[in-house]
């Protein structure tokens, strides 16, 4: 961070915490940045003379008489094309080694879109895989997270869908993301040839946790770049929401606030949908898709966080192992995208909904008839039918691994209900029946 | 003299204030900030210092930063042009403000004064008036708007004059009224009135002695609103509270719906304005906008403007209530705005109650509830706010504190289930834990069997009391297994699915079935309960699931038509051979 001339410097520290610090000082905004002992921090509370500072890189080893310099500004990245194919840190610095990024200086965390400027969502983005595709349908301009638990692939499966879909940049918000799954993106995308569309800002597990509170504003404000003055189509990947969580409380817990349902603060609902609300369909043609990862704790999805996520977005891909075909499939049940509407029988063939609809319902079945085999009861004909049902379709349409087209996906679910059922059985419209059903 | 002040301290949006003068508690005022006026509301006072809560993102505010008071609390503006207009949550006109986005500072007049409006006078000169008397009319759409004496005047007025027939602007003086001491007063088509404050003008609150149709089978046919009630759907995100909602917005029998979209996703929004444009209202064959007010403060908008939203959602509900209206109020989710008073009592460090919501949370959920209601006007005509609002629970758990205090101030429960929304059974509302407390009213009762059928409630009663015995059948089944119970429990499980299939569910997003009239919701009724009489024969129960599946099948097919179509009664008609071929089977053995 650069000195501007005639800066007052303050040297008398009044209080430090494990995130914050506070000093006397004047003439200081709200949410301006500073520097303390040469680390970024940001201005979160003042009170008479009293200014509070949150210290994104932690206040190990601060001593009282640390040089705080106030830098004027609230936080802000530069934007150009020149983001494109670049990785940064939290504070948006180079970390690829490559030159600084020249442009326009903007504030990050900046103003909403007024709704009524919105347009609906109404493009169709196709990840190939069925379980989102054909009973989740996502939709550019939509947020939309995945729930998962922490030993699911679901950095992989993002990572598919990202490079899958039809769009002109990938932003990717990597939060806590370790070593590891850092390189595995990185590789990924220089794999797929497509190092150019897509920007990355990392905070990786080796930083301090508070540093990632930056990450998703950052990611934002470059989407809003290309999406609002460049039209772009754009698609913003922020893994993992529940360690950024985790970084608001540590911040409000240190700043004395009373903690709501599971040490989170009551303020967690508006914070996180300030970040998710900047997906948006533009006028002129852009867009922002927001796909994320919450990772669950044991898959309860009754913790505030998770709970706060699902209320915000439009909907959830929850990810499940399945013993019955052996692999991670996309829950019919706890799954939603609440789009999909917008784009079923609109953009895709008019039995889609039908189809859908009857697949999760004789999947449902199965589980029934799963919960009387596992009681100890006789099944009835049915009761098999479902069972095989379920498993092949598991197997060819719910799992990760599924790589189809949209009318592939609706052929096949045709295919399994003349196999397993009779029409009554499915209950489909008799039009629909008519027309597609194979024996 | 207004009170001025100066900048203090500031947490986010909660900003403390040293004043200069009196202040009084939600008093508005505007902070100065790098040259844009930021608004506020008083919420705290201790001796010179003002809590306020800032409307706004408090970025860039300094310590010493100028306040103005206002010397007056946050208001809405009535008048014709409010109907198909989209506010924010301070009734800012979104429409016409400029940019992409959302400017700090920036406000927006919420009515056209330019606009004319064709008045016509109702009221004489020399007659006797008091507040929300009516004093003429402008047709706003269809409706008539009626130009009323303002709240805000106390005791009796002589009209002077009223302006004759013609065209004005809202701005325009249509009206001199005399008051007690002698002074003539200016009346114009325009007024202001706080939004926390009820708007009373009226001469009783009789109970609610009819029903609002909303077309949605689960709600009219098992657990009516009556018009003028208040009801509320809590259910954990995913269950369609808000696909629910919108079908009420689409096809409730009011004559004017205010939606406040309070804390939600902004795409809801966008929804709406795309969506109720291009649609028709059934019950006038205009266009659904034409009679709807917006009042829009998505999550991603600022906290405290939230809380504003709903009391200007319910101002505007109640303005429109004094002109003898059938208004609907629909908030969605009142769980955001009670956060939003948490994340407020919270920064003033106020001892926290259940989850961390501040102690009078209750107190302020039914004080709004009570807000709704039929009334009769001081020239005996009716006009009604009913009010629907969704609560969002953390974790889909009811036992907490928005669910648990709008259980005591709403009439309606309509409980949204996960379960049922999981098997994709929408409307997901859970038929035995909903409850109408309308059902027990005797007007009420006397009301639906002389509009609907006689004997109605009964027959509500025995389809309840059905589901609920075909729920017991159901758990007997899974614990005793298929062949480990009588055939009847078979029976009356499948009799419940009947019900279930047929008059629960709905797709919303068929253009038949989504919105069913009150008759034709009798003739289902009645067609299934006639099933649900017969005593039916089944050799094993795999033939009891078949048949009934047949039935649910014809049945749903009949759902999807056109009532009373070639189509419906061609599926009637196979219906009733089916049942023929049932009954004959039964007799034979």
């Amino acid at each position: 961070m650069k000195r501007k001339a005639f800066q007052k410097i303050y040297t008398q520290l009044e209080g430090i915490t494990k995130a914050t610090v506070s000093l006397k000082a004047s003439g200081v905004s709200n949410d301006e940045l500073a520097t303390v002992d040469g680390r970024l921090a940001q201005v979160v509370k003042t009170k008479g003379e009293t200014v509070t500072l949150q210290i994104f890189g932690g206040t190990e080893g601060i001593p009282t008489d640390a040089e705080v310099v106030f830098l004027g500004s609230a936080p802000t990245l530069k934007v150009s094309d020149e983001l494109a194919g670049r990785f940064f840190n939290a504070y948006g610095e180079p970390i690829d080694g490559g030159p600084e990024i020249e442009g326009d200086e903007r504030e990050i965390g900046g103003p909403s879109v007024n709704p009524y400027k919105r347009r609906q969502p109404s493009q169709l983005i196709p990840t190939g895989i069925a379980g989102i595709d054909l009973n989740n349908t996502i939709v550019s301009g939509q947020k939309i997270p995945f729930f998962a638990d922490p030993d699911q692939p679901y950095n992989n499966v993002m990572a598919q869908v990202a490079l899958r879909a039809d769009v002109d940049k990938i932003i990717l918000g990597g939060m806590g993301l370790s070593n590891d799954d850092y390189l595995y993106f990185r590789h990924e995308f220089e794999r797929a040839g497509a190092l150019d569309k897509i920007i990355s800002f990392v905070n990786t597990t080796e930083q301090p946790p508070v540093e990632r509170l930056l990450i998703p504003d950052m990611a934002l404000t470059a989407a809003e770049y290309f999406a609002v003055d460049k039209n772009e189509k754009v698609l913003v990947l922020l893994t993992d929401m529940t360690l950024y969580a985790d970084a608001l409380s540590i911040v409000s817990n240190r700043m004395d606030q009373i903690p709501s349902k599971d040490s989170m603060p009551g303020s967690l609902y508006s914070d996180l949908a300030k970040i998710y609300e900047k997906a948006v369909q533009l006028p002129d043609g852009g867009s922002i898709t927001i796909i994320a990862v919450t990772t669950l704790n044991d898959g309860d999805i009754t913790h505030a966080i998770p709970d706060n996520t699902g209320y915000i977005t439009e909907g959830q891909l929850y990810l499940r192992a399945d013993p019955d075909s052996g692999k991670v499939i996309i829950d019919p049940f706890r799954s939603l995208s609440r789009l999909k509407q917008l784009v079923i029988g609109k953009q895709t063939r008019e039995d889609h909904n039908q189809v859908m609809n009857t697949g999760v319902r004789l999947y449902a079945d199965a589980q029934n008839a799963k919960t009387k085999l596992e009681n100890g009861f006789d099944l009835s004909d049915y009761d098999l039918r479902c069972l095989d049902f379920a498993k092949e379709y598991a197997t060819r349409l719910l799992a990760i691994d599924v790589n189809i087209s949209i009318d592939e996906m609706l052929d096949t679910a045709w295919e399994l209900f003349g196999k397993y059922f009779t029409k009554a059985e499915t209950g489909i419209k008799q039009s629909l029946a008519d027309k597609y059903w194979k024996n | 003299m207004k009170s001025t002040g100066k900048v203090t301290g500031i947490v986010s949006n909660l900003v403390t204030v040293e004043t200069d003068g009196p202040v009084s508690q939600n008093e508005l005022c505007f902070v100065t900030s790098g040259g844009v006026r930021l608004m506020a509301e008083v919420i705290k006072v201790t001796g010179k210092t003002a809590s306020i809560q800032v409307f706004e993102s408090t970025r860039g505010l300094k310590n010493g930063d100028a306040v103005e008071f206002e010397g007056r609390m946050l208001e809405a503006t009535l008048g014709p042009g409010l109907l198909s207009s989209c506010y924010d949550g301070l009734q800012n006109d979104l429409t016409t403000m400029t940019g992409v986005f959302l400017r700090k500072g920036e406000y927006t007049s919420p009515l056209d004064h330019d606009r004319l409006w064709d008045f016509t006078p109702i009221a004489k000169p020399g007659d006797k008036v008091v507040a929300a008397d009516w004093l003429g009319e402008v047709k706003e759409g269809w409706l008539p708007h009626k130009i009323m004496v303002p709240f805000s005047f106390e005791g009796e007025y002589t009209v002077k004059s009223v302006t004759e027939a013609g065209q004005y602007t809202i701005d325009t003086v249509i009206a001199v009224l005399t008051d007690e001491k002698g002074e003539d007063v200016n009346v114009t088509m325009t007024q202001k009135w706080p939004v926390k404050v009820a708007i009373k003008g009226y001469r009783e609150k009789p109970r609610p002695n009819r029903i609002m149709e909303t077309g949605v089978r689960v709600i009219d046919t098992l657990d009516p609103i009556a018009e003028g009630g208040t009801g509320f759907i809590p259910g954990p995100f995913g269950c369609g509270k808000t696909v629910l909602q919108h079908a009420i917005a689409k096809q409730g029998d009011a004559q004017v719906i205010v939606m406040a979209a309070c804390g939600e996703r902004a795409n809801e929004v966008v929804e709406i304005f795309t969506e109720f444009p291009e649609l028709i209202d059934p019950h006038t064959g205009r266009h659904l906008m034409e009679r709807t007010t917006i009042i829009c403060n998505t999550s991603n908008m600022p906290v405290a403007a939230r809380e504003a939203s709903v009391y200007t959602a319910m101002t505007i509900c109640e303005y429109y209530r004094a002109m003898g209206l059938k208004v609907l109020l629909l908030a969605d989710s009142t769980s955001r705005w009670a956060q939003a008073l948490r994340e407020m009592s919270n920064r003033m460090e106020e001892l926290p109650g259940a989850d961390a919501f501040p102690v009078d949370l209750s107190a302020i959920i039914s004080s709004f509830y009570a807000r709704a209601g039929m009334v009769v006007l001081n020239n005996g005509q009716t006009g009604s706010v009913t009010f629907i609002g969704t609560v969002s629970p953390a974790g889909g758990n009811l036992k907490e504190p928005v669910t648990e205090s709008t259980k005591k101030a709403a009439r309606c429960f309509y409980a949204l289930e996960q379960n049922r929304a999981d098997k994709k059974r929408y409307p997901a509302v859970n038929p035995i834990d909903s409850y109408s407390k309308y059902l027990e009213y005797p007007e009420i009762q006397e009301y639906l069997s002389e509009k609907v059928a006689p004997g109605w409630v009964e027959m509500v009663e025995k389809t309840k009391n059905i589901i609920r015995r075909g729920k017991e059948a159901n758990e007997q089944i899974n614990i005793l297994g298929d062949d480990g119970v009588p055939m009847s429990y078979h029976e009356l499980f499948w009799k419940s699915e009947l019900i279930d299939f047929i008059i629960l569910q709905q797709d919303a997003f068929d253009p038949v079935d989504s919105l069913t009239p009150m008759d034709r919701q009798r003739y289902m009724l009645e067609l299934v309960l006639d099933i649900c009489d017969r005593e039916f024969t089944f050799d094993d129960y795999e033939k009891c699931r078949d048949a009934f599946k047949e039935l649910i099948n014809l049945l749903k097919q009949m759902n999807y038509s056109e009532f009373m179509s070639e189509n419906f009664m061609k599926y009637r008609a196979e219906l009733d051979a089916e049942l023929q071929k049932l009954t004959s089977a039964a007799e034979a053995a």
